[in-house]
This record gives structure tokens, sequence and C-alpha cells, in this order.
């Protein structure tokens, strides 16, 4: 863009087009090793994108497994024998262990390795600055440490699947004491290279969060108040705290059971504990209970992590693509700072079967319920927010419509989990999994999808194709539907989430007869396959677009309000022309007797 | 390019972003220890009653050495007010005084860690020996005058001893706590200065050997896990404010309120790994 030479006396720009003069910087400090907020927020965005597609994958194979239970499975069964042997997949048939150990990293892919990075490091790291009108993060060197944390953590959970044993095991949560007796014949086993990678990407989320509260609150341009913040800016804000305080309880946890695994100390394991009817070694006198309690402190929060930079996308989308305020921005601010010191206080309704007593249970489940009030407001402002708009339905924008009711049923199944009394029947079963994701998977997803269409432009100058994203979001939102739904009949009919079977075995030796729910297992693999065929357009679109996408006509393709598109496309080092002044609040749209539709924030009145 | 307010404060907030950094940072450490705290508290109360090694589970007290925790407080909140002069000296534009206060604050942080060292040392050399009778006794081991570290029954059959000499502990008042009668043989042996009984017990009759190490109990683990983890924070502020002294301290001549500024930054983390101390002396050695 020719931004430089117009604004010599503006130091971002100047420093960038004489930077070519001076010392060209190679490819490794450009790329790899940069200080830059945008390209680290880029790769952070793809890193995740390929752990999304990854933790799909082993998805995806489970789902075989849970379908036509030992069968090989096709295409890559016999790969799969090769390279993790014949314990694993004998014959490309998927056993137990590496269902379990595919579970366990599915989970902890998607959530640690794909959603929080794409969400907060991807978007929050590109837009974040952009929207306060900062020329960078407050410790740009603290922002790439972050970054290779993260990066080394992806690597040691990954190098975890071709270790002897295989990788973790026990799921996402790691519950003591079968996260320690699990895999007893190797020391360094999977569970100690999770425990060692999680560390890593704590350390990585800690980094970042410091990072950007402080960004938020010094970088903010002249005239930049909070209440001129745009709602995605808040979002991060209060994800920064969560991150920051929920986490390092997770770190102790996690110190703790390495230490159980690897020194023998007895933390997490009671006493007297038999394992194959042998007493394990240890002192005991831990606590199991004490792990849960550490890590739900955590991984409660952790879905606020997920679900609020979301809600900040899908906001930013839907004001631009209304063409009008937000209604009830306020409330909504309220809200998401009322999410965020409430998620501190529902962790242990995760834990209503471990006899922890019901006055404490009545005490979460009333927090729980309490939760559930500011999550509503911001879910009806923005549906408010439509009426009377006239809305563009373009590809963002209907991922983001999308977005509404996904977490709406999301968020309304939760509920029976989160009463004490319903949640014993329910606990553990695949209504459990149908309702988290509802709200992770054509919740949250579907807002980064939003967010990838719509700021695309921004990063790459090129718009991405209208027709595929419609393709894209037309499919996906099917295959979800198809996917996610029937989770709940299989649930409240008494499936458990942990059969390696789908059932089968429990079914017609333990119960006697099938209640009608296993053909629903082929039925939900078959929606699978359809949502994997559904992102083939996607990835052809955006890997096309980067290079042979439509170029963008203007720095502000969506005739958005705030200060992201305001800057030359993409923005250089240092981000903004000239040193942005915010005059009014972030969306100002069809202001009456404006003489355009939007009227952005550094515009003088 | 610049980052606003990188040195000089933002005047809405006051701050500047290293020292906003800092607070959100030791805000995330907060969280840490406290999580720590309550594996501590949870895994205290939810032990049996009676005292460790009469009871295999029992909280044990008095095992560690009072008064070289305390002198080891003292060394630590002399740095931490060391740190404070430090910083004050370069506000005062005495660069001179600035080093000697920082030297001080260093070698007081070495000083901790290694009387920490010792400490440790001690208990690796310490053992709980269960008797075939489910008695269990405390003491050092005695192999041909030297205290073996880190013994298990396996080293004690591969030294090929029938017998091994024990300098068994007579328990310390403070393994009694406030209120709970000292018995009388105890007292008895404390007012005769006496705190060690050397004792021959055949290897044949002893069950199992450890030394006080995290896998033995869990107040070990939980000792070792906290110390060790305040061990490395003191490890990583001394490297720190060792290199803001005397190796980066070249910045002082190109960019002051900057140097003065990072002074204050680790002079506050300092300060909080002085505060976790205060917090768990008392709770690992006196409580």
């Amino acid at each position: 863009m020719q931004t430089a030479t117009t604004h010599p006396g503006s130091g971002a720009a100047h420093a960038d087009s004489h930077a070519h003069d001076h010392h060209e910087p190679s490819f490794l400090t450009k790329y790899i090793f940069s200080s830059d907020h945008k390209i680290i927020g880029i790769q952070y965005g793809l890193t995740s994108l390929l752990f999304l597609l990854l933790g799909f994958m082993l998805m995806l194979a489970m789902r075989q497994q849970l379908a036509y239970p030992n069968q090989p499975i096709p295409i890559v069964g016999g790969l799969l024998s090769k390279v993790l042997g014949n314990d694993m997949a004998s014959q490309g048939v998927m056993q137990a262990d590496l269902y379990n150990a595919f579970g366990a990293m599915h989970g902890t892919i998607m959530v640690f390795l794909a959603i929080v990075p794409l969400a907060f490091g991807a978007f929050g790291n590109y837009v974040t600055p952009l929207q306060i009108g900062a020329p960078d993060m407050a410790f740009p060197r603290l922002n790439m440490a972050s970054y290779h944390f993260f990066f080394w953590g992806g690597v040691v959970m990954l190098a975890s699947f071709f270790i002897p044993g295989g990788a973790a095991k026990s799921g996402w949560t790691s519950y003591s004491p079968l996260a320690t007796v699990a895999d007893l014949n190797n020391v360094i086993n999977g569970q100690t290279l999770w425990l060692i990678g999680m560390v890593l990407l704590i350390t990585s989320s800690l980094l970042g969060a410091v990072n950007f509260i402080a960004t938020i609150i010094q970088l903010r341009a002249k005239g930049m108040t909070w209440m001129r913040l745009p709602f995605f800016v808040w979002a991060q804000f209060v994800t920064g705290f969560l991150l920051l305080l929920a986490f390092p309880p997770l770190e102790a946890a996690g110190l703790l059971q390495l230490s159980d695994n690897v020194l023998g100390t007895s933390f997490f394991l009671p006493t007297g504990l038999v394992y194959n009817g042998k007493q394990l070694d240890v002192s005991g006198g831990g606590s199991p209970l004490l792990w849960q309690h550490l890590f739900w402190f955590l991984a409660h929060p952790e879905v606020y992590v997920l679900i609020l930079p979301a809600m900040g996308i899908v906001s930013e989308v839907i004001a631009n693509n209304t063409r009008k305020p937000l209604w009830g921005y306020r409330s909504m601010v309220y809200a998401a700072l009322a999410i965020g010191f409430l998620a501190f206080i529902v962790w242990a309704h995760h834990m209503y079967m471990t006899g922890m007593g019901t006055k404490i249970a009545t005490f979460f489940q009333t927090t729980t319920m309490m939760i559930s009030v500011p999550s509503v407001i911001i879910l009806s402002a923005l549906f408010i927010s439509l009426w009377g708009g006239s809305i563009r339905f373009n590809t963002p924008m209907l991922f983001a419509l999308s977005f509404l009711p996904m977490f709406g049923i999301g968020g309304l199944t939760g509920l029976p989990l989160g009463l004490n009394a319903s949640d014993i029947y329910l606990h553990d079963s695949y209504y459990v999994i149908g309702h988290f994701h509802y709200v992770v998977a054509p919740g949250t997803i579907f807002g980064l999808f939003a967010g990838v269409y719509f700021w695309f432009p921004k990063i790459t100058g090129r718009m991405m194709n209208e027709f595929w994203g419609k393709v894209h979001w037309f499919f996906s939102l099917i295959a979800m539907n198809l996917i996610f739904a029937p989770m709940f009949i299989q649930g409240i009919r008494g499936m458990s989430r942990r059969m390696y079977d789908g059932g089968a075995t429990y079914f017609s030796v333990g119960v006697g007869a099938d209640p009608g729910i296993l053909w629903l297992n082929k039925f939900i693999t078959h929606a699978a396959v359809l949502l994997a065929v559904a992102q083939i357009p996607f990835i052809i679109n955006f890997v096309w677009s980067i290079w042979f996408g439509r170029k963008v006509d203007s720095d502000n393709p969506w005739q958005a309000t705030t200060l992201d598109w305001q800057t030359p496309t993409p923005p250089p080092h240092g981000n903004f022309a000239s040193t942005p002044v915010a005059h009014r609040g972030p969306y100002d749209y069809s202001v009456p007797g404006a003489k355009r539709d939007f009227t952005p924030q550094d515009q003088p009145n | 390019m610049e980052i606003p307010y990188a040195v000089k404060p933002r005047p809405d907030t006051g701050l500047y972003n290293a020292k906003v950094g800092i607070w959100l940072f030791l805000a995330s450490e907060v969280m840490l220890f406290g999580a720590f705290f309550s594996t501590y508290i949870l895994l205290r109360v939810q032990a049996p009653h009676g005292f460790w090694p009469d009871v295999a589970l029992g909280w044990p007290h008095g095992l560690l050495n009072i008064p070289i925790g305390t002198f080891n407080t003292a060394v630590l909140i002399t740095s931490s007010v060391t740190v404070v002069m430090a910083w004050i000296a370069l506000k005062q534009n005495q660069f001179a005084r600035f080093r000697k206060f920082m030297a001080v604050t260093v070698l007081c942080a070495l000083g901790f860690l290694a009387i920490k060292t010792f400490e440790y040392r001690e208990k690796f050399g310490h053992y709980v020996i269960q008797l075939n009778d489910g008695s269990r006794i405390t003491g050092h081991l005695n192999v041909n005058g030297s205290s073996p570290l880190l013994w298990t029954l396996k080293d004690v059959e591969a030294a090929k001893l029938e017998a091994l000499k024990v300098e068994v502990d007579i328990p310390n008042k403070f393994r009694f706590p406030v209120g709970h009668p000292i018995p009388e043989d105890i007292h008895k042996a404390h007012q005769a200065g006496e705190h060690h009984r050397e004792r021959e017990i055949k290897v044949s009759d002893i069950s199992s050997l450890k030394a006080f190490i995290p896998s033995t109990h869990p107040f070990f683990a939980i000792y070792f896990t906290m110390t060790f983890l305040h061990g490395l924070h003191v490890f990583g502020g001394a490297m720190v404010l060792f290199y803001f002294g005397f190796i980066g301290s070249g910045m002082w001549k190109t960019d002051p309120e900057r140097f003065t500024n990072r002074i204050e930054v680790g002079g506050l983390f300092w300060h909080f790994v002085d505060l976790v101390w205060i917090f768990l002396f008392p709770v690992v050695y006196l409580l």
C-alpha cells in the first residue's frame, strides 16, 4: 500500500518503508521469530487451524469405531497399525487403548491447541491492538515467546502419540488416580508428556494474558475510553483475566500430578490404592477429589474462554452486517464482566457425582443458574440487535447468525446438567457430549469461522469466495446438527460417553437389549463424514484466496466503523499510517444525517 | 516503531506498561501458590488423627529446623529491604550505592538457597524405619561412621549389613503442638539434653526404610514441592537482579529512567517471593 511515503513524520509506517533500505529482515526474523502482533496472530491462526483439523480427524477415526466396532478403519487403518503398532491398531482395527488415547487427545487438542489459540491467540493478537488503535502489543517479545511456548507445547503433545504406550488415555480431564496408573510400564508415558505439554501451553497462555490485559489498559488510543471499546476487545479483556487467574491452579495441579507419576508422591492417590489386584507401593494419603477441584477451577472458566471471544467476533460481524449499533452495548459489557466473575465460582457443578455433599452442591447449583443470566443477556442483546437492521447475508454474517441459536441450544441443554438432581441421571452420558459440543462446535467454531471470513480481507488484502463460503456454511450447519442433536437422545436413553465400542457390548451383554439408539451411532458417523466433506470447500477457498482471491477494492471492504478497518491493508509494521484518535463509540452505523451509513471511530465530528 | 508508555507512565492510569505487566503476573502467581496452599490445607485436614510416624499418615510436626528457618526468613526479609534501598539509591542518582545494595540482595538470595540446600540434604539423610512388629522409628543411619543419603532397604541389603546402627530421634517438643501433653520419658530426655539414642537394629527386623523424601509422606511431598518452587523463584529472581545490577547495568548510562523502572519491577517480584516465604514459613515450619 502507498502509505509510507505520504506520512513521513509518523514513526511506524516510516520505519517500515525504510527497513527495506537498511536491513531486510530475513525469513526467520520476519515470519518465525517475529515480534509483530499481526505475524504472531497469523502464526497462531495457521497452527491452530491445523490442530483443529487434526482434532477433527481423531474424532472421525473414533466415530468409525463407534459406528462399526472392531472393523478396520478405512483408508488410515493400515497406516495406524504400521505407525502405532498392533497394540494400538491391530490389523487396522482401533483397540480400546487407541480409542482412549484419541479421545483424550481430541479433547486436549481441540480445547488447548485449536480453539483457545485461534480465538485468543490468533484473533486476539491480530485484531485487539488494531481495534484499540495501538501500534503493537505492550510487550512484543513476550508475545513472541508466548507463541513459541504454544508451539513447543503442541510438539510435545504430538510426540506423545509415538512413544511406547501411546498418548495420554485418561480423558482430557486426566482424573487421578486413573491418570497415574493408566500406563505403569513406562515412566515417561503419554500422561507425562501430556503434563509437560500442558505446562508449556499454560505458560504460553499466561504470557498472552498478561500481554493482552496490559495492552488494553495501557495502549488504547487517545479518546478510546472504556465504553468506546468494541465489544470484541471487552470479550478479549475478560478472557485475558480468566486465563490469567484460572490457569495457574491447573499448572499447579499439573506439576503435582507430574510429581505423582514420576517421583512417586501421593498428592492425588488415596490410601490403600489397589490396581490390578495389587496394592500400589505409594504412601497414599492424597485426595483424588483435589485433582478434580484444581482441574475444574481452570476448566470451567475455560468454557468462557472458549465462548467469550466467539461472542466478541459475532458481535462485530452482526453490528457490521445489520448496519446499526449493537442493542444494549453497555449491558453486554457488564454481562461479560459478570461472566468473568461468576466463572470462578461454578466449577464444582462438574463434580456433583463425587459425593462432595449436598450443601456444596446446592451452592454450586445456585451460582450455575446465576451465570446463565449474563450469557442470556448477551445472546438476547445480539438477537434484538437484528431487529430493524438492513441485514447483509454474507458468509461471515451467516456463520454469526447460526452461532446464536446453536449457542442457545448448547446453553439451554446445559441447565439440566447444572441442576444437581437431573445431573445425577445425565452425568457422563452422551447428553453431556451433545451439550458442550453444541456450545463449542456449532457455537464457538462458527463464531471463529465468521471471524476468518470477516478479517481475511484485512489480513491478506483479498476476499474469500462468497459462493463456496456459503456452501461451507450450509452443509456445516446441517451436519453439525445431525451429529450433535441425536446425542441428546442417546444420552437420555442411557448411553455412557466412555464406551469404546459405542455401547454394543454394554447393551447386548449388560442390559440385554438395545434401547433403540445404536443405529444412531452409524447415523452420527455418516453426518460426521458429511461435516468433513463440507470443510473441503473451506480449506480450498482459504488457501486459494490467499493468492488468487478477488483483491479488496478499499481498506474497508465491509464499510466497518472500528479502527481495525481504518488501517492500510494489510496493516504495516506499526499498524496505523498516522496515530489514530477515537472520536465516537464503536458502532456508529446509520447515524441519522450522516453522509454514509457508517461513521468510522476516528472520524472527527 | 515505539510502544507508547514503555517508560513514561500513561497519564490516566499513572503506570508504565511493565508495572501493569508485573502486577498482572503477580496476580497469576498468587493463584499458583494459592493452589499449592489449598493443596496443603486439603491434605492436612484429611490426614488421620495422631502424629507421624506413630500413625502412618498422621500429619508430622516438628520435623523442620525452626531456628534455621527463622534465620532464613530474616535473610530473605533483609534482601527485600536492600532491593528497595537499591531502587531508592537509583532515584537519588547514586549508582555506586545502588550496586552495593544490589550485591547484598543477590548475596542474601544465594545465602537463602545455600541454607535451603543444607536443610534438604539433612532431610535426605533422615529416615523413617518400619519394623516388622509394625512400629516406626525415625533417625539417622550410621554406616561405618558416615550417614548415607537416600538409602532404601535395597541399599542396606547391598551393603551386606546384618545390623544397622541408627541414631534414633528423641522427638523434640515441637512434635507435640500446643495443648498436647509431652510424654514423661521424652520430657526427661530433653531435660538431660539428649536428642538421639543409638540403637542397633537387625536388618531382618526392618520391613521398610525410607528417607524423608516426597514419596514417603504427603507432608514431605507438599513441603518439597512448595519450597522447591519457591526456591526456583528465588533463583530466577536473583539471576534477574544480578543481570540488572551487574551485567546489564550499562542501561543506566543510556536510558536511566527505563533502568530505574526495571529495578522497580524486579523489586516488586522480589517482594512477592519474600511474601510467599512469609506465608510458607509459618505454614510448614510452625503450624
